[in-house]
């Protein structure tokens, strides 16, 4: 069984603002990737960015100061 | 074969349109389906041409720019989705029917009420009338940006303007001018933009789209898989998904995607200009030929590059085929959708041959064809 650690989970209203993100952080270097949505999150589908916990506040500081919109953000137990 | 026909299609694409459709096809899935490598790609694929789109046409938010399959379908969802009963809408002459038949079915069973700014015998429109028409109930002007038939233009900001002073929206085609004349929808007032892929864009037929301000609600006509919100029995309100149900034409898009990188390296203006050359140096020579009547206001350099001419009174189809089977050129006869057009103009029986360029025409093909009209037009 694989190992399971805390991971910051970024959640979006659309598919378009995932990749908004995805480029964004692209661009500026910033952590993370997409991923499937968690079952947590929403039961159905369409994409999350998935980074690490411990890079998680420079992350939303940097969206957030770039207009960039998220629904949720939480911090889930998922695969390594 | 001298392709003479790009108001209707740009045949002719720039390669790399067509590399991208092929590798979009060996290696693409689906978009917005799934997280996979196959999927993101064409995920990012499709996202990155709205950017493209909303850089070129003036979109303040990429995700407000609409796949759709053509202009057709863009203007249907505009419409339907904006006007409601009760409302009152105001069109002009010079709509092709992918605007009319939308506003004639909501007027006959939806209750909506419709006027039209006329056009006069050289294909203009009078600002002052939209001003005229305005009711307090007036929701929407619906208005081309360059008309199908003749090429003139309408200075959508001006109508914006009006449009905007009375409460109203300004939904504008753009079919005819993507690519060929500079367009800022938030700059020119406009709410919502409709575009197709496959003619001035050079992307593959099967590709368009809309681009909606901020604030614009537009109710979706067709509702289904989103590949977000899965459990919800309601179709998502973010934009685009919103309007977007169903999988993609990816394949497509990404030819559009390539084309538009290759509008942005060559320029709009050049294009314009490439193509305004080609019409005015086609117009110069059919215009001095005994027997040719042009119709259209020539009057102003900005404008679409098309040519709409009749010979004598001889029938425009008879003329096209003529152009066809004995010179190989492509024309289009006939009525060109746009019915209110041919009215104002007078040549509801006659139709008109309409000769129209693109960027990969050149002026060894415009001199052939004005030979040609000349050698038909000899009595």
């Amino acid at each position: 069984m694989r190992s399971k650690k805390p991971a910051l989970v970024l959640a979006f209203a659309s598919t378009a603002q995932a990749l908004a993100t995805e480029k964004y952080c692209q661009e500026h270097q910033l952590p993370g990737r997409l991923i499937p949505v968690p079952k947590e999150i929403t039961a159905g589908c369409g994409l999350a960015w998935k980074a690490e916990v411990e890079q998680g506040e420079e992350l939303t500081r940097a969206l957030a100061r770039a207009g960039i919109q998220w629904q949720e953000a939480r911090v889930l137990e998922l695969w390594a | 074969m001298i392709y003479l026909d790009n108001a209707a299609t740009t045949r002719q694409k720039p390669p790399q349109v067509i590399d991208a459709v092929v590798r979009a096809m060996t290696t693409m899935g689906n978009a917005a389906r799934g997280a996979h490598a196959s999927s993101l790609q064409a995920s990012r694929a499709i996202y990155d041409a709205r950017c493209k789109l909303a850089a070129l046409l003036g979109c303040p938010r990429p995700d407000h720019v609409v796949f759709t399959t053509n202009s057709t379908e863009a203007l249907n969802i505009a419409i339907n989705g904006i006007l409601s009963p009760g409302d009152h809408v105001i069109s002009t002459d010079l709509e092709h029917n992918s605007v009319l038949r939308p506003l004639y079915r909501l007027e006959a069973g939806h209750n909506v009420a419709l006027d039209f700014v006329p056009a006069d015998r050289r294909g203009n429109v009078d600002y002052r009338d939209f001003e005229r028409l305005m009711r307090p109930e007036t929701r929407a002007v619906v208005c081309t940006h360059g008309s199908n038939l003749t090429g003139n233009l309408i200075d959508v900001a001006r109508v914006g303007e009006i449009a905007h002073r009375h409460g109203a929206l300004l939904i504008v085609d753009a079919s005819q001018t993507a690519g060929s004349i500079p367009i800022h929808m938030e700059d020119m007032g406009i709410d919502v933009l409709c575009f197709t892929g496959h003619k001035g864009l050079m992307g593959p037929q099967g590709t368009g789209g809309l681009c909606i301000r901020e604030g614009v609600e537009i109710r979706p006509w067709k509702v289904g898989g989103s590949g977000v919100q899965s459990y919800s029995r309601t179709q998502p309100e973010e934009y685009p998904t919103r309007l977007e149900a169903g999988t993609l034409n990816s394949h497509g898009i990404m030819g559009l995607s390539a084309a538009l990188d290759f509008i942005r390296d060559t320029g709009v203006e050049a294009i314009g200009r490439h193509e305004r050359d080609l019409m005015r140096r086609f117009y110069d020579g059919v215009s001095a030929i005994e027997g040719v009547t042009v119709y259209g206001d020539f009057s102003r350099e900005e404008r679409g590059a098309i040519v709409a001419l009749n010979i004598r009174d001889y029938d425009s189809g008879e003329i096209a085929d003529a152009l066809s089977q004995s010179y190989d050129i492509a024309t289009r006869p006939g009525a060109h959708c746009a019915p209110r057009m041919h009215q104002a103009l007078g040549t509801v029986e006659q139709g008109a041959v309409r000769f129209s360029f693109s960027w990969y025409n050149t002026r060894e093909e415009v001199d052939a064809a004005v030979a040609a009209v000349r050698e038909l037009a000899e009595p």
